[in-house]
């Protein structure tokens, strides 16, 4: 393949991969809906203020913003083709996700252990139901930033990798634009207001 | 645990219509493997077809299965039909209660889903990459796993005939009686999954399809140069790609109910069933228009080449689907208007549904402009054409005053609705399928229909349309709600049910010509040699071969204006170069194993098979990385076999 | 999408969000602190409205690197047209299920009037 051809076939993916996330955004959409419908319905059970945290959803926070920003610097060093820089911005990236992750799910566990499961009322459903997508999505990016740096590792950065190495990082940084709607509608809002 | 999780002898039905249903598949599946395997046919079949990823074999399979799923929505519709004309007063018919609901709730998961939707596709991936000069889809892989997704959803929805039960929810599940509650078997998870799993390849079908579209044009074929057709696959695409996370996150959500117990639609603690309601309409609304865009695009081919004039107003038609596009999220909830929202909330979406007939009805008057002073040729896609515009606007007008909140507080759930969708989906989505497969045929195949018997099929069918279901209109009007497995005698409905029965074996003899027309079409198929340009067509598929090879164009044609295939034969100077190479997907397994391993995933869930629902998940992400670990997936076909495919087949040129 | 993405562009995109998610959490924190009594609810709620979707442009701009480019014009546009539809989704839905409360139970019935009145 030429040059032109090769990227001919980087963007078709880039966009293919773009309209995947775009319908990606519906999906939260109706989540985040019926977030809004069912958060008051809490069936005697505690309200958002009442469970949540706010110091301890900064911190998720921050952590996930950095963790798109090392992300960010792995692109970088894609187009200088450093492929130490590559490896060492994935790695960071991975372990913040990761520790973002560990954090959700000591939150979901301590509400569950505390008896404020998925089952007690319509609003903690909608609530582990949204954020849990939110960190389905987290867990796919995670095995999928294991798998490429495997890839980098073995194969070095072909047009394929770069390719979904540039996939990967859209998708990562569109969770953390997804996060940012949770931070504010899901945990923030509820709590003040 | 259980290995089996609920899954017990017990599940096979003991009701003897049911079993004559159990029976009846398995003599047909057993008569199909037996065929292949007498005729050796598999290899074929594998290599062929089951594991090609050219979008014209994709497309084939896709027609294939929707054909045979359309035969058992017809016999589920006569079904009802039967049950409907003689369960009156002392009389209560020959099915229970129970079979009934599940016979309508498959009759319209089936029609819509492993119908309607495949043609659709199919049609789309036989016929967009052609139209716009290019080899192949933007993602070939992706394509043939969407048709296994889908696959496997049949297959499920297939299964629940043999296996347990179907949902007795109607075709959109509404919840309370959708919930684990009111509906404890395994009907409704069949139906989620079905739906589910195929619903995903449908959201990957059109991402694949739109980013063809605007990433794998020919040289010269701008937007405002492309076939209508093309426009309004991407219009509908787009509907696809953003309304269907809407039903998967619809059906998450009921299936979590379900399984694990929470309460998004439940009855207590908080649930609210109305969410439901609202959601899945949300998605509801846009599929009517998913369906029938692509249809609207095929009238928009036919009409031109069969009129041998150019299309009256491109840019309006361009503008009035892209109109369709945008409304159609904008009046989901004309579907629940006697939920009990205020005046404000039903007055909005009432206008908004009157407004978006505006641009439907644009477009009709733009068919019957470029007939206007036509040479018109009356073939079967032209007779497809003729009956839509004449019911379907009578479907649109029942459409508008049913978009009046008064008038629907009326008809709301009675058959004066189901008159209405069927006279827009059977007029308007069904005949323009058919219209669409008539006149493609050639293109896929390399020989003619009949035009004899399908003109008879045509009569058939809007002869048997309207006397099936104007009665409907009227019962409607009477009163009598949808989904009735009896009334009483002093209603005085039975004769006008008898006389819909009548209507449906009349379309039955439709169907019955077209099976006929097909078997005749084959028969005497050397004698009906299409050529590569059978219509004097105007577009870019016409001018390749009939069938077409597999790599669609030898040459990428370059395109100076709209109906680039008119413009080359009025003489508008075009060379052939030599041949070149072309590279094309090679053939794999991968697309069918992951529809296998989505169809243990649903049955896994299905039946809380627990442990089968992760080994399949790792099978599916084991599919994945092999495939992204392959980087040998093209192979070449050399100039010389180009050459020989190209001399045997003339492809048009002047 | 071919013009290089470079160090400094993320760098300022981490930090403006950095900053607009610490704004946030400020007002609220601020609010709790004084007893429910420091901003109006519905001041908080513009507020914290704005700052996301503000923060959404930062993100938009820095890390997905959407711009008028010609290179990146269908990306723009599905990306409007999906905030078109994430907009009538999440805002329609809210509509009409406020406006059913009509058909609810008795309390929120009264709850509904009394508020009405």
């Amino acid at each position: 393949m030429n040059r032109t051809e090769t990227e001919h076939v980087r963007d078709t993916s880039l966009l293919g991969f773009w309209l995947f996330i775009m319908s990606d955004c519906l999906l939260f959409a109706s989540l985040f809906a019926t977030y809004a419908v069912l958060g008051h319905s809490y069936a005697g059970g505690p309200s958002a203020s009442e469970i949540f945290s706010l110091p301890f959803v900064l911190l998720e926070t921050l952590i996930l913003l950095t963790s798109t920003l090392t992300c960010g610097l792995a692109v970088v060093a894609l187009y200088k083709r450093n492929r130490e820089q590559i490896l060492g911005w994935l790695f960071v990236t991975g372990a913040l996700g990761a520790l973002f992750l560990a954090l959700e799910l000591h939150e979901f566990v301590t509400l569950i252990a505390e008896g404020h499961g998925f089952q007690a009322s319509a609003f903690l459903s909608a609530f582990f139901t949204l954020v849990g997508t939110h960190g389905l999505h987290v867990s796919i990016g995670l095995l999928w930033m294991l798998f490429m740096m495997a890839q980098v590792y073995r194969t070095g950065l072909t047009n394929v990798t770069e390719r979904h190495l540039m996939c990967l990082a859209l998708f990562w940084h569109f969770l953390d634009i997804v996060w940012i709607f949770i931070f504010s509608f899901v945990y923030l809002l509820p709590i003040i207001v | 645990m259980n290995i089996f999780g609920k899954l017990s002898l017990d599940a096979i039905p003991h009701d003897p219509v049911a079993l004559a249903g159990v029976v009846f598949m398995f003599s047909a599946g057993i008569a199909a493997l037996v065929a292949l395997t007498y005729f050796k046919l598999w290899r074929w079949l594998w290599e062929e077809y089951l594991t090609s990823l050219d979008p014209k074999k994709i497309g084939i399979m896709y027609i294939v299965v929707a054909v045979l799923m359309l035969v058992r929505g017809m016999a589920d519709a006569g079904m009802m039909r039967l049950q409907q004309a003689i369960s009156v007063g002392d009389s209560f018919g020959y099915l229970s209660p129970e079979h009934f609901q599940q016979v309508f709730s498959a009759h319209g998961t089936i029609m819509i889903f492993f119908v309607a939707m495949p043609i659709l596709f199919g049609l789309i991936n036989l016929i967009m990459p052609l139209q716009i000069g290019a080899r192949d889809v933007a993602f070939p892989f992706l394509n043939s796993v969407s048709f296994w997704l889908f696959a496997a959803g049949a297959g499920l929805i297939n299964l629940s005939l043999v296996l347990g039960e179907f949902s007795t929810a109607g075709w959109l599940a509404y919840p309370p009686l959708s919930e684990l509650q009111y509906s404890p078997g395994v009907g409704v998870d069949y139906w989620i999954w079905a739906l589910q799993i195929s619903g995903i390849g449908s959201l990957l079908s059109g991402v694949n399809f739109i980013t063809t579209i605007f990433k794998m044009r020919a040289p010269g074929m701008t937007l405002m140069r492309m076939p209508i057709f093309v426009w309004t696959s991407l219009s509908s695409m787009v509907l696809v790609v953003f309304a269907f996370p809407i039903l998967t996150a619809t059906l998450s959500m009921l299936a979590l109910d379900r399984t694990l117990g929470m309460h998004f639609f439940t009855t207590d603690l908080g649930g609210n069933v109305m969410m439901y309601v609202n959601l899945i309409w949300a998605w509801g609304h846009p599929e009517v228009y998913i369906l029938v865009l692509p249809a609207f695009g095929i009238f928009s081919e036919i009409v031109p080449v069969f009129s041998q004039k150019r299309l009256f107003g491109y840019t309006s038609m361009v503008f009035a689907t892209a109109g369709i596009t945008f409304f159609s999220y904008l009046v989901w909830a004309h579907h629940f208007f006697t939920m009990g929202a205020g005046a404000k909330v039903n007055a909005f979406f009432g206008i908004m549904t009157m407004v978006i007939a505006i641009p439907t009805g644009v477009k009709i008057f733009n068919w019957l402009f470029t007939m206007f002073r036509g040479r018109i040729i009356f073939s079967s896609p032209m007779h497809w054409f003729l009956g839509f515009v004449v019911s379907f606007t009578i479907g649109g007008m029942s459409g508008v005053l049913l978009s009046i909140p008064g008038v629907d507080f009326e008809l709301h759930n009675s058959l004066f609705l189901v008159a209405h969708f069927h006279n827009m989906i059977i007029s308007g989505v069904l005949f323009g399928y058919f219209a669409g497969i008539t006149y493609w045929f050639p293109k896929i195949f390399g020989f003619k229909l009949n035009e004899n018997l399908g003109v008879y099929a045509f009569w058939c069918w809007i002869v048997g349309f309207f006397v099936a279901f104007m009665p409907l209109y009227i019962l409607g009007m009477m009163g009598a709600t949808r989904r009735l497995d009896h009334y009483d005698a002093s209603m005085g409905w039975q004769g006008l049910f008898i006389v819909a029965g009548v209507g449906v074996c009349i379309i039955g003899l439709g169907v019955l010509f077209q099976v006929l027309q097909m078997y005749v079409s084959i028969r005497d198929r050397k004698k009906n040699i299409a050529g590569a340009d059978p219509w004097n067509a105007r577009t870019l598929e016409w001018s390749v071969p009939s069938p077409a090879p597999m790599y669609n164009f030898a040459h990428i044609p370059h395109v100076y204006g709209r109906d680039p295939l008119w413009a080359r034969k009025q003489g508008i100077e075009h060379h052939e170069p030599p041949y070149t190479d072309i590279r094309m997907p090679k053939n794999s397994p991968l697309g069918l194993l992951l529809g296998l391993f989505g169809f243990l995933f649903g049955f896994g869930i299905i039946w809380h098979m627990y442990w089968l629902v992760p080994a399949a998940a790792l099978g599916a992400i084991v599919c994945i990385v092999v495939r992204a670990l392959d980087e040998h997936t093209e192979e070449t076909i050399s100039a010389a076999v180009v050459e020989r495919i190209e001399r045997a087949n003339p492809s048009v040129t002047v | 999408m071919n013009h290089e993405p470079k160090f400094h562009g993320y760098l300022i995109g981490y930090l403006l969000s950095v900053a607009l998610t610490l704004i946030a959490f400020g007002l609220a924190y601020l609010h709790i602190n004084s007893g429910h009594l420091a901003f109006s609810h519905q001041f908080l709620v513009y507020a914290v409205v704005a700052l996301a979707v503000l923060q959404l442009y930062v993100q938009a701009v820095f890390f997905l690197h959407l711009s008028r480019h010609p290179e990146a014009r269908y990306n723009l546009v599905s990306f409007i047209f999906t905030i078109f539809i994430v907009l009538f989704i999440v805002i329609g839905s809210l509509w009409i299920m406020n406006n059913l409360n009509y058909n609810m139970t008795a309390d929120q019935v009264d709850a509904y009037l009394h508020k009405e009145n």
